[in-house]
């Protein structure tokens, strides 16, 4: 005869259980108290045990949650979240939507739609580095910024417009990214990281402080937006189609070199770099090619960036916009388009929505950044198969 | 003035040097990068001015400033060992397990929020210390030094040579040796890991809230955001003298402060941040180990 309880713990430990997220509570208000005082330390108290003991029936509540989820995605017959294909007639109804957007609404909406388009590019060149060949990057907005610089300096110094300056924008972007890749690639892992962090900062310094060339932090202002035969990109809905054209092609050239034999070469170095040098793979050179081909992305996004704000400053490459793209690329799915599409919208977005209570976004996204980690490590559209190497 | 510049990058760099010991030590056991330290010490240093505010406001600095100062060390010391102790319980030791990227993430989530935290607990415009040693000092030559440069100088060296000794004597630092060198053997000779993860936190935490604390009291002000900065020094630090190795991560902090100080005097002081990274760039392409670390060999 087998107790269904068969584990009859002690009165004291019993009591530690039920006391245990009080206990939490009571240590975290402490650890607030010294810096506000008892009334906002006590006002925290009260607030995370209620949220810790109802944490319990709130988990229960989850994973009821995601089994209905499940199963009801195991009868739609698709395989992961999303993942299925959308019905034709919703997809019709978003292109439509999106071809729409600048006549449904006003100005604020096209400029959103603007800044999201242009973080989807740039995140979609991180994603190449950090989601397809799986080498953490961490100063990717050096290669935005080199972009940007670029453009914002040959139109106002040399009067040269957007499209013959695209070029060396994205030209320089990607030198820039193979230059940086060449000593780096002989990193692993978390010193690679690191090495990349330096580079943004140093090109960040580098800006602010070479007052001659790029007017240090007072930045570039002036630079003229895009032109096509006499019409003129100044325009916001103009430059929300201008911007839709290089998603749409960024979108389309990242799908197929991520299916092309490169792509899969990416991969392999990512899930297991010995076993893929073994099977042939020159791993140094599809890594600087994973390099420069995401800051290639980075110095499009740039130039694009510059010619929509007309303006350019130091402020903007900050190692605060490199951990938001990353987290655009992780907040998806590591290694997956279409999350890397939903991780900018979120990312863009929020802070938009949240505009009232701004002062507390960073403190959410470090927090969420934390969570995400810990209760699902592969985003929110990640796949089975990537894993998380470095 | 060469001489003036080696003074101020030794004192610089005795604080890198105990920062960077905490990264060294976690390293060497987590092989993790903890972003956040750089947070610890910055909140160090706001707890500094927490403290002595309300012992000013007590009156014990007027009646015993000594007594006040201690005091003040001891609870920085306290507050931070706890957070430290409270970052790797929540942040970290869900994803002992998890593949390396993930608790590198965290770190930068967990230093993105300390921060923010602060911020939006304390303001954002700069703190000011409270002035108490002022700028006596001793003349030696044409070198000053202040009372205050003395003091970080000499408790940087106490503190680095405690920390020896307790990671090379007592028990609980065999058991940290032991740990950095193989975490399953370890377990199964009966250390108990996780008590020696916490230590290791505690610890550098510990020194991480003393270096701050010099830094509030040499520089006088203090701002959410130093964190950030001093962090990736400091870490710079660790890997210069070779990361996971305590000695490397001493020299290396102040190899960085003399470097500072004497290329912001003798080439230029804008870029004075960049020298930090651009010592980084060279020391890991021409010796990755850094200088004190092995090579690593890699398991296939």
């Amino acid at each position: 005869m087998s107790d269904p309880k068969p584990h009859v713990t002690g009165l004291k430990e019993r009591l530690y259980k039920r006391a245990k997220p009080l206990i939490v509570a009571l240590w975290l208000s402490l650890l607030f108290f010294p810096f506000k005082g008892l009334k906002a330390a006590l006002t925290l108290f009260v607030v995370f045990s209620l949220i810790l003991i109802s944490s319990k029936y709130l988990f229960g509540f989850w994973k009821i949650s995601i089994e209905w989820f499940n199963a009801l995605r195991e009868k739609m017959g698709a395989p992961g979240l999303f993942s299925g294909r959308i019905p034709i007639i919703v997809r019709q109804i978003l292109l439509l939507f999106i071809l729409g957007l600048p006549f449904l609404f006003g100005d604020y909406f096209i400029d959103v739609a603007v800044l999201v388009g242009i973080y989807i590019i740039l995140a979609l060149g991180l994603n190449v580095v950090v989601g397809f060949a799986g080498l953490l990057n961490l100063g990717f907005v050096a290669f935005y910024a080199i972009g940007a610089y670029t453009y914002a300096l040959l139109n106002t110094k040399a009067g040269i417009s957007f499209w013959p300056a695209l070029p060396f924008s994205v030209g320089l972007a990607t030198v820039a990214g193979f230059l940086l890749a060449v000593p780096a690639l002989r990193l692993k892992g978390d010193y690679l990281a690191i090495v990349t962090l330096g580079f943004g900062e140093i090109t960040r310094l580098i800006l602010n402080n070479w007052d001659s060339m790029t007017r240090g932090p007072n930045g570039i202002s002036g630079i003229a937006p895009p032109v096509i035969m006499s019409l003129s990109f100044g325009k916001l809905s103009h430059y929300y189609y201008l911007v839709l054209v290089f998603v749409i092609l960024s979108l389309f050239i990242n799908k197929r070199v991520y299916l092309s034999r490169i792509g899969r070469a990416w991969v392999a170095i990512r899930e297991d770099e010995i076993a893929a040098s073994v099977m042939g793979i020159n791993t140094t050179m599809y890594k600087l090619y994973a390099f420069a081909f995401g800051a290639f992305w980075a110095g499009l996004a740039g130039a694009l960036f510059a010619g929509k704000m007309q303006f350019v400053s130091p402020e903007s490459f900050t190692f605060m916009e490199s951990v938001l793209i990353l987290c655009m690329v992780i907040l998806g799915g590591l290694g997956s388009i279409a999350g890397v599409i939903l991780g900018a919208f979120i990312l863009v977005l929020l802070p938009e929505i949240l505009r009232e209570v701004q002062l507390y976004r960073m403190l959410a996204l470090g927090a969420g950044l934390v969570l995400l980690m810990i209760f699902r490590p592969q985003g929110l559209f990640g796949g089975k198969g990537v894993s998380l190497r470095s | 003035m060469f001489l003036q510049q080696l003074v101020n990058g030794l004192t610089l760099g005795s604080v890198y040097a105990l920062i960077a010991l905490g990264y060294s030590m976690v390293y060497g056991i987590l092989e993790l990068i903890n972003f956040a330290h750089g947070e610890i010490y910055m909140l160090g240093a706001y707890l500094g001015i927490i403290c002595l505010g309300f012992f000013t406001a007590i009156g014990l600095t007027a009646y015993n400033l000594p007594l006040a100062l201690i005091l003040t060390f001891i609870l920085s010391i306290i507050v931070c060992a706890a957070y430290g102790f409270t970052i790797e319980k929540i942040a970290y030791k869900p994803l002992r397990n998890a593949p390396r990227l993930s608790p590198l993430i965290s770190a930068i989530g967990m230093s993105i929020f300390l921060q923010n935290y602060v911020m939006l607990t304390q303001g954002a415009t700069d703190k000011v210390f409270p002035h108490f040693f002022g700028a006596a000092g001793v003349q030696f030559l044409s070198v000053r030094m202040t009372y205050l440069q003395i003091f970080i100088i000499f408790i940087s060296i106490i503190l680095m040579i405690g920390l020896r000794l307790f990671i090379r004597k007592t028990r609980m630092g065999k058991a940290m040796r032991a740990v950095a060198q193989d975490k399953t053997m370890a377990s199964l000779v009966g250390i108990n890991i996780d008590t020696v993860i916490s230590l290791t936190f505690i610890i550098g935490s510990g020194l991480a809230a003393v270096a701050g604390l010099m830094v509030a009291m040499y520089y006088g002000l203090v701002n959410y955001f130093i964190g950030y900065i001093a962090g990736i020094k400091a870490f710079t630090a660790a890997v210069l003298g070779g990361i996971g190795s305590i000695r490397g991560a001493m020299f290396g902090g102040i190899l960085l402060g003399l470097v500072e100080s004497l290329g912001g005097s003798y080439i230029s002081s804008e870029y004075k941040d960049a020298y930090a990274f651009i010592l980084l760039i060279i020391v890991l392409i021409v010796k990755p180990g850094g200088l004190f670390g092995k090579a690593e060999l890699e398991k296939v």
